[in-house]
């Protein structure tokens, strides 16, 4: 039996490299010894691309795309068909945890300089594939056809309309394919959601994942475990990433899944953050609900969105804030590349951002106050804020390059307000821009007149 | 010319804010999915009462007999009367062209009416209707958790009729907002906040009273209305039992795995060092 299991290997090596691939990518590929929680990620978001790849093609066996028909067959699903239920609720939760997975991803990039060189690419690539995401996301939201998927469209496929030079009305036509969003959109939406870019994602996953093999995964120190090796050409802190760490992602996969059961079973629209309550009522294009929020992955930009007051302005913001990811290597240029021994003030403007993020998505998910909308304002410029002291951190400044870019800065934050000030609300602009004002002496002057941002050691092995 | 626009919208505010019932709190539908003896009555009152114009197109006359604990044959003598089929779904007769005409916006189907609007809101939805002389209201009522509602008190033989009895307010009250409602022997206690012309906002209580009793105490009323909304919960997703049932062993077996697996990763692990 042995043998001719043996024999069977062989005969397949001799014609196609089943070996030498489980090799390179497994068996044989070296991942350094110290991965820790941050570390999970990479392996769930792939799981849950898996659930989400399965549970849509039987998803796709009883949903029909006609805007007469879609929300009744979504109710046939959930009621005649034997366990449809289950498998809707696991693709409404699955798309939730893809993204809670693929944003915990790429923050533990941020922590431990996954991106800078040599992962530039693999960064990029990820880029891609978030993108990717987002835009499945958006036009799988369309599909239940319920009042918040046919409104949370209409606003998005809106936002290309405020492009200048009479390109944003026939854009908007275009991506349509009417003049209101409709049959025709709801069809290619179908068509875009269920082959195309599930296609290009599973083409950008499979780069992203041979980039990494071919450099070779990063680890919390940051330490490159290629420069150590022993006398047989293997890192002396790496390890075969099969079988030690697929028994480890294995054991993370239970937890992840014990999470997702939880949800799936019992709070499946986890109080109306994962299936939004209005959309339970049919899509009607002549009853705008009150208040429009697009799902929580969304919120954050959306709350950049809508902070600024003119249109054009703030559609450019938004794209923004999700392209800027594109530039972290390039901005964050220190040679050091984990929190871990960047110093006390690189920790603080990291949790600094990620609290931003939070507060943002907060924001996006509620309807517009005065002092929101402020808040919102303020957290955004805080948001680019971020890239720009990672770029002013990037190598040792002097003194007065760094008083020139708070000057630069202080110009920028003047004008903006200057433009947008009214008599009503001047007060709270006061009030909140010492937020900007504060985030600004803390970073800049903080790295100038203390030794919060001095390095620390970096090892000569991992710990 | 610009006093009088000004003093017509001035004496309208009032009226628009009265109409904004956004602030308020719905009370505790406290419903029991479990229990199937409310379930079939709150079936009986949704066949009687509501299907005259709702349909519930989602679910079938079979599924609901086989879910809630009753016989197939009785549902069908009893319950269906617009279909002889056990297996259809539970449609009604009246076309939405129609139904528009009659009421302003088509009474809409309740198959998951309970999803999208709550318990809680359609519990106090159902409990807080009060009669309304302004001619403006084409049947008479008014709704405190959906103000200017077109839909009719269908209910008032079994609540009877309730009034909207003010309490005092200062003089000078330019808006008003109910916060928060409560139930007691008598009738309904609305707690509601009045802001005054000077931008003072003080608390009053007002009271919603049955005046004209129907066949119903109060109390057997907000009983009848919990088993409705318990019925239109169940509706909502015939599943939800079934689902926390198969939940419990998911997470059983899940946590059975885990183990499994970190005693697994903990054995490979050993020799890494």
């Amino acid at each position: 039996m042995k043998a001719m299991l043996t024999g069977l290997l062989q005969w397949t090596d001799a014609r196609f490299p089943l070996t030498k691939l489980w090799n390179e990518h497994l068996a044989r590929y070296y991942a350094p010894k110290n991965f820790n929680l941050w570390y999970y990620f990479g392996s769930l978001a792939l799981v849950m691309l898996v659930i989400q790849i399965f549970s849509g093609i039987w998803l796709t066996m009883f949903y029909k795309p006609s805007a007469e028909e879609a929300f009744a067959s979504v109710e046939y699903i959930m009621r005649e068909v034997p366990m449809g239920w289950f498998i809707r609720y696991m693709h409404t939760t699955g798309a939730s945890f893809f993204f809670l997975v693929v944003y915990l991803h790429m923050f533990r990039g941020m922590m431990y300089g996954s991106y800078k060189n040599p992962r530039e690419l693999i960064w990029i690539i990820g880029m891609l594939i978030y993108l990717c995401m987002m835009v499945e996301g958006f036009f799988g939201y369309l599909l239940p056809w319920g009042q918040m998927s046919y409104w949370g469209a209409q606003v998005i496929i809106s936002l290309f309309g405020a492009l200048p030079f009479g390109l944003g009305e026939p854009l908007t036509l275009w991506i349509r394919g009417d003049y209101v969003v409709a049959d025709a959109t709801l069809n290619r939406f179908f068509a875009l959601h269920v082959a195309a870019v599930p296609l290009a994602l599973l083409a950008l996953i499979g780069a992203h994942i041979m980039a990494l093999h071919e450099v070779g995964s990063n680890n919390p120190d940051g330490i490159e475990i290629k420069k150590d090796k022993d006398a047989s050409g293997v890192p002396r802190d790496g390890i075969p990433f099969h079988p030690y760490y697929t028994v480890k992602d294995i054991w993370g996969l239970a937890i992840c899944l014990i999470l997702f059961a939880g949800v799936l079973f019992f709070a499946p629209t986890f109080f109306g953050y994962f299936i939004e309550k209005p959309n339970f009522v049919p899509a009607n294009p002549l009853k705008t609900p009150e208040h429009i929020a697009p799902v929580w992955y969304f919120t954050p930009y959306y709350a950049i969105l809508r902070a600024i007051p003119d249109k054009l302005t703030g559609v450019i913001a938004m794209f923004a804030s999700v392209l800027i990811f594109f530039f972290l290597p390039w901005l964050d240029r220190h040679p050091i590349k984990s929190i871990r021994y960047r110093g006390t003030l690189f920790r603080l403007l990291l949790g600094t951002f990620v609290i931003t993020f939070i507060v943002l998505g907060y924001l996006g998910t509620q309807a517009p106050t005065p002092a929101k909308s402020e808040l919102g304002f303020r957290l955004g410029e805080l948001y680019f804020a971020f890239f720009l002291i990672l770029w002013l951190y990037s190598k040792e400044r002097t003194q007065s390059f760094n008083y020139t870019v708070l000057g630069i800065v202080a110009v920028l934050l003047i004008f903006f307000d200057a433009i947008r000030f009214d008599s009503e609300n001047g007060a709270l602009m006061l009030v909140s821009s010492l937020l900007v004002i504060g985030y600004f002496v803390v970073f800049v002057l903080g790295s100038m007149y203390t030794r919060l941002n001095q390095p620390k050691p970096v090892p000569e092995r991992v710990t | 010319m610009n006093r009088i626009i000004a003093a017509i919208v001035l004496g309208l505010l009032p009226l628009a804010t009265l109409g904004a019932g956004g602030g308020v709190t719905p009370m505790s539908a406290n419903n029991n999915l479990e229990d199937n003896t409310s379930l079939q009555r709150g079936a009986k009152v949704f066949v009687n009462f509501c299907m005259g114009c709702h349909s519930m197109g989602y679910m079938r006359y079979s599924r609901m007999a086989d879910d809630i604990g009753l016989e197939r044959d009785l549902v069908a003598q009893h319950l269906m009367f617009t279909t002889e089929k056990i297996g259809d779904p539970m449609k009604i007769a009246m076309r939405v062209d129609d139904a528009s005409g009659w009421f302003g916006v088509a009474p809409p189907d309740l198959s998951v009416i309970a999803r999208a609007r709550g318990v809680d809101w359609l519990y106090t939805y159902l409990t807080t209707f009060y009669a309304d002389p302004d001619p403006a209201r084409p049947f008479g009522v008014n709704n405190v958790m959906f103000p200017d509602v077109g839909m009719p008190h269908v209910l008032w033989p079994l609540q009877g009729v309730q009034s909207y009895i003010k309490a005092e307010r200062p003089a000078n009250t330019v808006s008003e907002q109910v916060v928060r409602i409560e139930s007691d022997e008598s009738g309904f206690a609305l707690s509601t906040s009045v802001t005054t012309k000077d931008g003072e906002t003080a608390h009053v209580t007002d009271r919603l009273e049955v005046t004209v009793p129907g066949s119903m105490t109060p109390a057997e009323y907000r009983k009848t209305v919990r088993d409705l909304v318990n019925f239109l919960d169940y509706a909502g997703e015939p599943v939800k039992l079934l689902r926390f049932q198969i939940g419990f062993w998911a997470l059983l077996l899940l946590a059975v795995f885990a183990v499994a697996a970190r005693l697994l990763y903990k054995e490979y692990w050993r020799d890494v060092h």
